[in-house]
């Protein structure tokens, strides 16, 4: 990919609740707001804050399996039911897996660097909770290469094939060294998704999570390797911002105090009818990564804040290494450490990640672009990151897939 | 003929009663796990659910259908294994439907005990009444294999006097399922000294395969869980009597007792509330027959026999609701206290009656954390000696009522196994925490 040939902002960071269990307004019994619901509510959210919504171009909404979950596809067609703006203009959903939200914002940027576009309202969503997690299941697995990979494998697909990334990390590793590393990531998450009021883990007592994070796996009710507690949620909810040109924000009506500046983005694919070529190594997350810093023209000691794909603790400590942060095998440590905290050489997913905030799939990658907006615009709330010592960017990776579809951002203060 | 032999044709005797349908369930997902399994291909399997008319048996169908879809939804790991070679299920739910469809695809249903035909293994689970289940089994021998091994659902009437009336000495041994059959793990297994050794082998093989934890018991009315539920609640109703003395303030008595065996022994619910549950002509029944297999014991209650005569009878709703007993009930939660002085219920009154009994107990000790805080805390062990110790030492009413109902539970427990009931205090204990759920054992070191 290329540099940005032009500033690129974006504003008007909206999240809903994300819902599903844990939080105490979940029932698995009782009725729950629809897709349409989420959709709505994170798109008027982001468009309450610019003062002509008018001044939209385009929207793109990023979904991975609504017609599955929801019986509902078609989702751009909702995009002009957000704002009448909309009515007649280019709307758009793309689908990448669980990098459905990337995706979205990538596309959204590239309409404006081609001149197409001033500004392009982004959504992500997934409403997940439709279904037993026994079916979903079934519905995630589409993320991997179904012809090839589903009959052989688990009950609970991906989860199982981040518990042998697991497996292969506790025996080049050494299990105990390992698995505090992934228990602490469980206990950060869940720290940090205490400060977010918004997050599925928000509600979460358990007094000693180290301890619950160290339960030993029982295959017989789960997974060989990982238990439940090193898995992302399964969750409802939908977040959305706005990529605007300079002249997008303008007739936005949006401040640049109010913005945050793409420094790059970029996007990696993985061959889906290839299994990885090694499972404690994230190589396409390595490649977006290296990517992404080098087209921002910066280095980890500019980053004041990652947000990584923590779909499983695993992931979470394998894309510090792939990222640079830790060497291989070294990311636990470096978690055990403190590194990763608000006081850290480097914040991690400070409002909660995946296994803290939730991970409506295709909502993901937009959840985390507005995540920095919100941060790098210092209205994070008690989440906020310091970013001290002229660590004044901030990255998200979002992952699809096995390691598959990767799209990732460098973001700034848009006055800096 | 070996065990999966035998489950090639099996009847279930009461299958839409409240046991029948879960022992149906159990039996019929175990069918179809055998019929998809390398050795069961090829083979028919055969399950005759037997009740009285076929509305039962429609709403049986119904309950079964709907619970081998949860059995396959926990069990998608080994369904998946089961179907591996079937290319054309792939997702856990397609496979989870042909689940369903393999298990009912066994179920014969029949208002008619001739269905029973052949069968080479029966279940029997219907009321607790010796002379019905004679009865019923003597029609069944008529037409299943002369060979058949019959397992009766019981949980007080001793074996080897039914083997003796039915004439089926050898053939016959004791299931007693906790409620309900499919959720609860315990299952006690009862044989006699003449029981056939390849069926006191096979039951037991048999329950493992259902997925039980079997404690066994030896043939002594009542057997280890009803041996001590009735025992315990004995005890209750004479606290209640000597609490109250000459005066007709029975709910004010009963509400104590029922609050100093939840709370003060920090069990899942109070005795009275617990009689309500399995049903007062429930525990009726069992004491009638465990008195009338151990006279002289003092197995009986006017108390029970009074709440009998005035209809007060507990037991469940069809929909697994709380009827009214002992107690009443509001969304499950007591709220109110049977007075049978009064024939009426006293409605619980924390600023009236209740609040006076509440005070007369006294306080519990400092720390107290009730029994679903317990359940799944990990310092358990510590906190129970805790609070016991500290309930010893105490001068209330309640600790006093507490440790006498500590005490006497440990005595009764004592004494199953002096009676050779149960083989060991491990067998009694295992019976309590598993199919009562209590946090300890009755014979422990906590009285001191």
């Amino acid at each position: 990919m290329k540099k940005l040939r032009k500033p690129v902002f974006a504003c008007a960071p909206a999240h809903t609740l994300y819902l599903g269990p844990g939080r105490k307004e979940f029932h698995p019994k009782k009725p729950r707001p629809g897709i349409e619901h989420y959709i709505f509510e994170a798109g008027k959210d982001c468009l309450a804050q610019v003062a002509d919504p008018a001044a939209l171009d385009e929207a793109v909404i990023g979904n991975f399996m609504a017609a599955r979950f929801n019986k509902q596809g078609h989702l751009n067609a909702f995009m002009p039911a957000i704002h009448e703006s909309l009515l007649h203009k280019p709307c758009s959903r793309v689908e990448g897996a669980c990098g459905s939200g990337g995706m979205a914002v990538n596309t959204a940027v590239k309409s404006v660097l081609a001149d197409q576009a001033d500004a392009v309202l982004v959504v992500g969503v997934e409403v997940q909770n439709t279904v037993k997690a026994i079916y979903g299941a079934d519905i995630l697995a589409g993320a991997g290469h179904f012809s090839r990979e589903r009959k052989e494998g688990h009950a609970y697909f991906f989860p199982n094939l981040f518990s042998d990334r697991a497996g292969a990390c506790y025996e080049r590793y050494g299990r105990d060294d390992f698995r505090k590393g992934m228990a602490e990531w469980y206990a950060l998450a869940v720290e940090n998704a205490r400060r977010n009021p918004n997050a599925q883990e928000h509600h979460n007592a358990d007094p000693d999570l180290r301890a619950t994070g160290l339960m030993e796996p029982n295959p017989k009710a789960f997974l060989e390797h990982i238990n439940v507690f090193d898995c992302s949620k399964v969750t409802d909810g939908a977040s959305a911002f706005i990529v605007a040109s300079e002249e997008g924000l303008r007739k936005l009506g949006v401040g640049k105090d109010q913005a945050a500046e793409f420094a790059s983005v970029a996007h990696a694919e993985g061959d889906i009818t290839k299994d990885p070529s090694d499972l404690c190594r994230l190589d396409t997350t390595a490649a977006v990564a290296a990517e992404a810093f080098e087209l921002a023209g910066i280095g980890l000691a500019d980053l004041g804040l990652l947000e990584v794909h923590d779909c499983f603790t695993v992931s979470g400590l394998l894309s510090l290494e792939a990222v640079g942060l830790a060497d291989a095998g070294g990311a636990s440590g470096f978690v055990l450490d403190g590194q990763t905290r608000a006081d850290g050489a480097c914040p991690v997913n400070m409002t909660g990640g995946l296994v803290g905030f939730g991970h409506p799939t295709g909502a993901t990658g937009v959840r985390q672009a507005a995540d920095l907006v919100l941060q790098l615009t210092r209205r994070a709330g008690d989440c906020q990151a310091a970013f001290k010592d002229g660590k004044n960017h901030a990255m998200f990776i979002n992952m699809g897939g096995n390691d598959k579809t990767l799209v990732s951002a460098v973001m700034r203060p848009a006055l800096s | 003929m070996d065990l999966s032999q035998r489950l090639e044709n099996v009847a279930v005797i009461g299958a839409a009663g409240k046991m029948g349908s879960g022992i149906a369930l159990l039996v019929a997902s175990e069918l179809a796990r055998m019929k998809l399994s390398p050795e069961g291909k090829g083979k028919t399997y055969r399950l005759s659910l037997i009740d009285r008319d076929h509305a039962v048996l429609s709403g049986l169908l119904t309950y079964l259908s709907t619970q081998l879809v949860k059995i396959g939804e926990k069990k998608t790991g080994m369904l998946r294994a089961l179907y591996a070679d079937r290319a054309d299920l792939v997702e856990n739910g397609q496979i989870i439907d042909t689940f369903v469809s393999d298990a009912l695809s066994v179920i014969r249903p029949a208002a008619d005990l001739n269905a029973a035909a052949g069968a080479t293994l029966v279940f029997e689970a219907v009321n607790e009444d010796e002379d019905l289940k004679v009865k019923l089994l003597s029609q069944v021998r008529q037409s299943a294999h002369p060979e058949a091994w019959y397992l009766t659902n019981t949980s007080s009437i001793p074996i080897a006097s039914l083997g003796k009336k039915l004439e089926l000495t050898g053939q016959i041994a004791g299931y007693h399922f906790y409620n309900p059959p499919a959720v609860q793990k315990l299952l006690e297994y009862i044989t006699c000294a003449d029981t056939a050794p390849d069926l006191k082998k096979g039951g037991y093989d048999l329950a493992k395969r259902l997925g039980k934890k079997v404690i066994e018991a030896n043939d002594i009315a009542g057997f280890i869980g009803n041996g001590h539920f009735i025992r315990d609640g004995l005890h209750a109703i004479a606290t209640v009597n000597s609490l109250r003395g000459d005066a007709a303030a029975w709910a004010p008595a009963v509400y104590k007792v029922n609050r100093i065996s939840q709370d003060w022994l920090i069990r899942p619910m109070g005795i009275f509330q617990l009689i309500d549950y399995v049903g007062v002509d429930v525990f009726k029944f069992i004491l009638d027959v465990m008195n009338a297999y151990l006279p002289g014991q003092g197995l009986q209650s006017e108390f029970i026999d009074a709440l009998i005569e005035k209809g007060v009878l507990g037991g469940q709703n069809a929909d697994g609701s709380q009827k009214d007993g002992i107690l009443r009930y509001a969304k499950g939660r007591p709220s109110a206290v049977y007075c049978l002085g009064k024939s009426d219920y006293m409605p619980l009154d924390p600023d009236g009656w209740t609040g006076t009994a509440d005070k007369e107990l006294g306080a519990l000790p400092d720390g107290f954390r009730p029994w679903k805080k317990l359940l799944g805390a990990k310092d358990r062990a510590d906190a129970l000696a805790s609070h016991f110790a500290t309930l010893a030492g105490m001068d209330t009413e309640g600790a006093r009522l507490g440790m006498e109902y500590l005490k006497a539970s440990k005595a009764i427990g004592e004494k199953l196994v002096a009676d050779g009931v149960a083989a060991d205090t491990a067998a009694v204990n295992g019976v309590l925490t598993n199919g009562f759920f209590h946090l300890y054992g009755p014979i422990n070191e906590y009285t001191g």
